[in-house]
């Protein structure tokens, strides 16, 4: 469970998700290090320094010198980190400083929170603590930008991922009666495969991200269609009820995680391709230049569903298929076609979604069912069924998500998207752009 | 490779610890969705709840274990199923589903958050709560009991597992064979029906859930007593799915059935966990296909599988008819 | 209450035969009720009186609004604007269930029989203030056992009356659907109502049973409880009603005996009009 702690941290580092993210990451290891040998007397301060390669594996840092000073100041012991990046010093009772000698970081690696080195430490005889000093890039604070509106550029990008993987969950229920609780699988999988081309490789070739992008898509929509095919269509023919249905989603969903994270392992990794980029500073915010490739891909894509959607022939027809299944059948529209179609565009929109994810934050093998139920509380606020209102209910979401960090600790906040849910539904459970229903 | 301990680990599925959270677990839910025809799926932060209001009252707020005891079985599961039923259970069955796993989510979230943790302890939970249950334990704890499968300790939570486990069946068996009952089934089937017969459908559906949820926080309390310690990664979203797997394999709307489900569930969970683990162990399983890490996954796998076979192939579970209750039809 | 009339014709003596007419002595008042979904207005009526006592027929072609207007007389569907009376009680936020524990009970278009339960359980279901319908009552059976007797009494002896009795111990799935009808009318029963709101109780049902569920509808006017039901079948209303109200495109268009209505020129319009429109049809069927 490393991998989801290590995302809940990524998406939590409020104004700087991105900032620090790509390059050197972090993180200390809490009492992975050197064993403790039992001491008659005295403590055992530790720690393990850590970065990220460019799989976004962690690595240990070697050679990197820590001092311990005493409350006056003399340095009673120090060390150097071992290859893994574990360290130790064992020092009598007593509050100690203890002090990373910057000078000896390899070019490049630089302390996240400089102003905590030296951290203080108290040990009694017999203790042993670990101590955290978290490499990467510096946490962007809001002298750089303004912290509301760089909160509400980031709430506008994750809103406009979730837009983008839940336009297939809330078509898939609008034509289907089904809620795809494997609709998050499908955003896994195209950041699991997007990861596959482009960090490990098929046949010894790495693809660069866009190539292998499309490629996903491609896969995700097949995938999608695949799983309609086979599951959900003689499902369909044999009358099997929507609660059946539901729990055969959530079946679906559990296994392909779970194949996912046996296959992936728990670790969370990062895509090879455009992982550091200097953040541009605009003023009232902060941006890299991928995000807003990001935002430009998925508001062209949106615009473009919700003009297909508006305008064209089976656009149409899914939207007649959504409204009344039966009446748009008599009309002479081929519903199974339609729902075809709808597996289809969903899935590799969620496998595109999957893919921007990844390249924001990281991938990770239960990433997809933490954004599904992002994605449901969007489609809730807009109005389940309603394909515009998943759009600007994911959008609210987003924004939500990211401003709630001015509040509560940053590591909670989807808890606050969630608890947004509870209370739409509620005081308006038709959402915000659906109809109350028909008894009778 | 350990044939004894293969068997022995299975006898231990069909009658051991877990079997008796996941039956109690399963047997909440049986009341939530083979009575009532409510989809909870988040009967694990019911668990939770239990689990959590034990430890919580005894190492959070310091109070003695009895008060534990009422935390964990009724304060904690009424205010949860209040905060997920009011604002679901005027509406379409799926709005509480979606409610119930955000809900499983907002826990695994909060449970974790390293800013409450002198509240919960963060991702290490709680420990040390149920020493006053042990105090009790008239059974040797170097001992092996009962076919020697339990040691002391295990058999006291057993055999208590094995008592609350007959009174909630009784209860089950006593309320649905009684009018309060017959409203359930009845809301099950058709709710606008229910309601032209004068039945407030809202309040007695409320009711399953807080009743069921109460069942699942006995199940919770079991495994935070027998496992000794209250960890987020013990009531996470996914292991409300362990428990409903044991209600479809033994039979919804039946009072045994998810009893006999969570019996054989853990039954075949244990067998081919340990079966594996001996693959590993021994050097008979191929490192590439599988390390010992991966053996917890693939119970996961089997769960996710077990759902959608039986909600495909055999929805009435094994013992039930498909005239009563089944799965796939309303 | 009034003195008992020797016919159902008397109670609507005076009363004129026009759209939203005074009636005699009005069990159920409707006021300038409005229900639109989304921008379509589905149900907006002026104001209706059903007497006391008679069988009313509310009628009107596809999509007229009938079966919308009928939730919301038993608020299984609350309206935007308007009032409804009932037995003087306001039912504006009143929940469903509570209206019918007032003595308004309705069945339902599409049958809701409880197949999975068994008939006799069906009929039990519908008897009122039942002590064992709380949970901790429920686990002493002794505090309701007796109740439970009585009620199976009086179960046993409705499905006599509606010739169910052969059926008691199956699942109500298993019934053929005009014994559905009669079961759920059976079960209405077993609440005690005033008022029996059926919605199109001859939807399904096969010519054979027609007459005998006719027999029952006019029984129950006997016994003195009030029917309204909705219906499309005009030769069905005609031969058991007392009073039809006419409803096209949401209104109350005209209201009159029997008689009076086959030769209302707004009628006729509404019916052949209606053929062009179906497809705006609103009734999910």
């Amino acid at each position: 469970m490393g991998g989801v702690q290590l995302m809940t941290a990524f998406i939590g580092v409020r104004r700087s998700a991105m900032a620090l993210v790509f390059g050197l990451l972090l993180l200390v290891g809490l009492g992975a290090g050197a064993s403790v040998s039992a001491q008659e007397s005295g403590g055992e301060v530790k720690g393990n320094l850590v970065q990220k390669d460019d799989d976004g594996e962690r690595v240990g840092v070697p050679g990197v010198t820590f001092r311990a000073f005493d409350e006056s100041g003399a340095e009673v012991s120090s060390t150097t980190t071992a290859e893994d990046g574990s360290w130790s010093m064992i020092v009598p009772e007593g509050t100690y400083d203890i002090f990373l000698d910057a000078e000896t970081l390899p070019d490049g690696v630089s302390l996240r929170n400089p102003d905590k080195n030296p951290a203080s430490v108290t040990l009694i005889d017999g203790s042993s603590k670990s101590t955290l000093f978290p490499l990467g890039e510096a946490e962007a604070n809001s002298a750089g930008g303004n912290t509301v509106i760089q909160l509400m550029v980031d709430g506008l990008k994750l809103g406009l991922i979730i837009a983008m993987c839940a336009i297939g969950l809330s078509l898939i229920y609008g034509t289907t009666g089904l809620t795809n609780f494997a609709h998050g699988e499908s955003v896994t999988f195209g950041a699991v495969m997007a990861y596959l081309l482009n960090n490990a490789g098929v046949f010894g070739v790495r693809l660069h991200l866009i190539p292998a992008t499309v490629i996903v898509v491609l896969i995700c929509g097949s995938a999608g269609g695949l799983f309609n095919r086979t599951v959900w269509r003689p499902m369909r023919r044999r009358g099997a009820s929507l609660v059946a249905a539901l729990v055969v989603s959530i079946g679906f969903s559990i296994f392909f995680r779970y194949v996912i994270l046996f296959i992936f392992s728990g670790r969370a990794k990062r895509l090879r391709d455009y992982q550091i980029q200097e953040q541009w500073d605009l003023g009232l915010f902060r941006l890299a230049p991928k995000d807003l490739v990001l935002m430009i891909i998925s508001v062209s894509v949106l615009v473009g569903v919700a003009s297909a959607l508006q305008f064209t022939r089976m656009g149409k027809a899914m939207r007649a298929v959504s409204d009344n299944r039966d009446l748009a059948e008599s009309t002479g529209i081929d519903v199974e076609r339609v729902i075809s179609l709808v597996w289809i565009f969903g899935s590799a929109l969620a496998g595109l979604g999957g893919v921007l994810f990844g390249l924001t934050e990281s991938i990770n093998w239960e990433m997809g069912f933490r954004i599904l139920l992002l994605m449901f509380a969007g489609v809730t606020l807009g109005g389940l069924g309603t394909a515009y209102g998943a759009l600007f209910g994911s959008i609210i979401v987003g924004l939500f998500i990211q401003l709630s960090t001015l509040v509560i600790p940053t590591d909670m906040k989807n808890v606050g998207a969630l608890l947004m849910l509870i209370v739409i539904l509620l005081i308006r459970p038709q959402g915000l752009f659906g109809r109350r229903e028909r008894i009778g | 490779m350990d044939w004894g301990a293969i068997i022995q680990n299975l006898f231990r599925g069909f009658i051991g610890e877990p079997f008796i959270y996941f039956s109690l677990a399963a047997m909440g839910l049986n009341m939530h969705y083979g009575y009532t025809g409510l989809l909870n799926f988040g009967q694990a932060v019911f668990m939770a709840a239990g689990a959590y209001g034990l430890s919580m009252a005894v190492v959070t707020l310091g109070l003695n274990f009895w008060w534990g005891l009422l935390l964990g079985i009724v304060v904690f599961p009424l205010l949860l199923a209040l905060i997920m039923g009011v604002p679901t259970l005027r509406l379409r069955a799926d709005y509480l589903a979606i409610v119930t796993i955000a809900a499983s989510e907002m826990f695994r979230i909060i449970a974790r958050s390293p800013s409450l943790d002198r509240w919960t302890g963060s991702s290490d939970g709680l420990t040390a709560f149920a020493n006053r249950f042990y105090d009790f334990n008239p059974f040797d704890k170097q001992k092996r009991y009962f076919f020697g499968l339990f040691i002391g300790n295990q058999m006291w939570v057993v055999l208590i597992g094995w008592i609350v486990l007959s009174t909630v069946a009784l209860i089950v068996w006593m309320t649905m064979r009684s009018p309060w009952g017959r409203v359930l089934r009845a809301i099950r089937e058709d709710e606008d029906a229910a309601r032209s017969l004068g039945k407030n459908a809202y309040w007695f559906k409320m009711q399953a859930l807080m009743i069921g949820g109460m069942f699942g926080a006995l199940g919770g309390m079991f495994r935070a007593i027998g496992t000794q310690s209250a960890q987020p990664q013990n009531f996470i979203t996914d292991v409300t799915f362990f428990a409903w797997v044991a209600l479809i394999l033994g039979g919804a709307a039946r009072v045994g059935g998810p009893i006999a489900g969570a019996a054989i569930l853990y039954g075949i969970l244990n067998f081919t966990d340990v079966f594996l683990r001996q693959l590993v162990e021994n050097g008979y399983m191929p490192e590439v296909i599988m390390d010992g890490t991966q053996v917890g996954q693939v119970r996961f796998m089997m769960i996710g599988l077990g759902l959608i076979l039986l909600a495909i192939y055999r929805p009435q579970g094994i013992f039930g008819t498909k005239e009563e209750m089944a799965l796939d039809e309303r | 209450m009034n003195a008992e009339p020797s016919t159902a014709q008397e109670l609507f003596d005076g009363v004129p035969y026009e759209p939203g007419a005074a009636k005699n002595d009005p069990i159920l008042v409707a006021d300038n009720v409005r229900r639109a979904f989304g921008g379509l207005v589905a149900v907006d009526v002026e104001h209706l009186e059903v007497q006391r006592g008679a069988i009313t027929a509310l009628i009107g072609p596809n999509g007229a609004g009938k079966t919308t207007f009928f939730n919301l007389l038993t608020n299984f569907d609350e309206p935007d604007t308007g009032d409804r009376l009932f037995e003087g009680n306001d039912l504006s936020g009143v929940s469903a269930y509570k209206v019918a524990n007032l003595g308004m009970v309705r069945t339902f278009q599409l049958t809701k029989s409880l197949s999975k339960m068994t008939v006799i359980d069906n009929m039990r279901l519908g008897g009122t203030e039942q002590a064992g319908e709380s949970f901790f009552r429920a686990l002493l059976p002794f505090l309701w056992r007796r109740q439970e007797a009585e009620i199976t009494e009086r179960a046993d002896a409705l499905l006599e009356r509606f010739k169910l009795s052969h059926m008691r111990d199956e699942f109500a799935g298993t019934l053929s659907g005009g014994q559905r009808k009669l079961l759920e009318m059976a079960r209405a029963l077993m609440v005690r109502p005033n008022i029996v709101m059926l919605d199109e109780p001859m939807a399904g049902v096969n010519p054979a049973l027609k007459q005998s569920l006719l027999d029952h509808v006019k029984g129950l006017r006997d016994e003195g409880m009030t029917v309204l039901f909705v219906e499309h079948d005009m030769d069905m209303v005609q031969e058991i009603s007392d009073w039809v109200v006419v409803m096209a495109e949401g209104r109350i268009i005209a209201e009159g005996p029997p008689e009076s209505i086959s030769s209302n020129q707004a009628v006729v319009d509404a019916y052949l009009g209606s053929h062009h429109d179906s497809a705006l049809d609103l009734e999910a069927d």
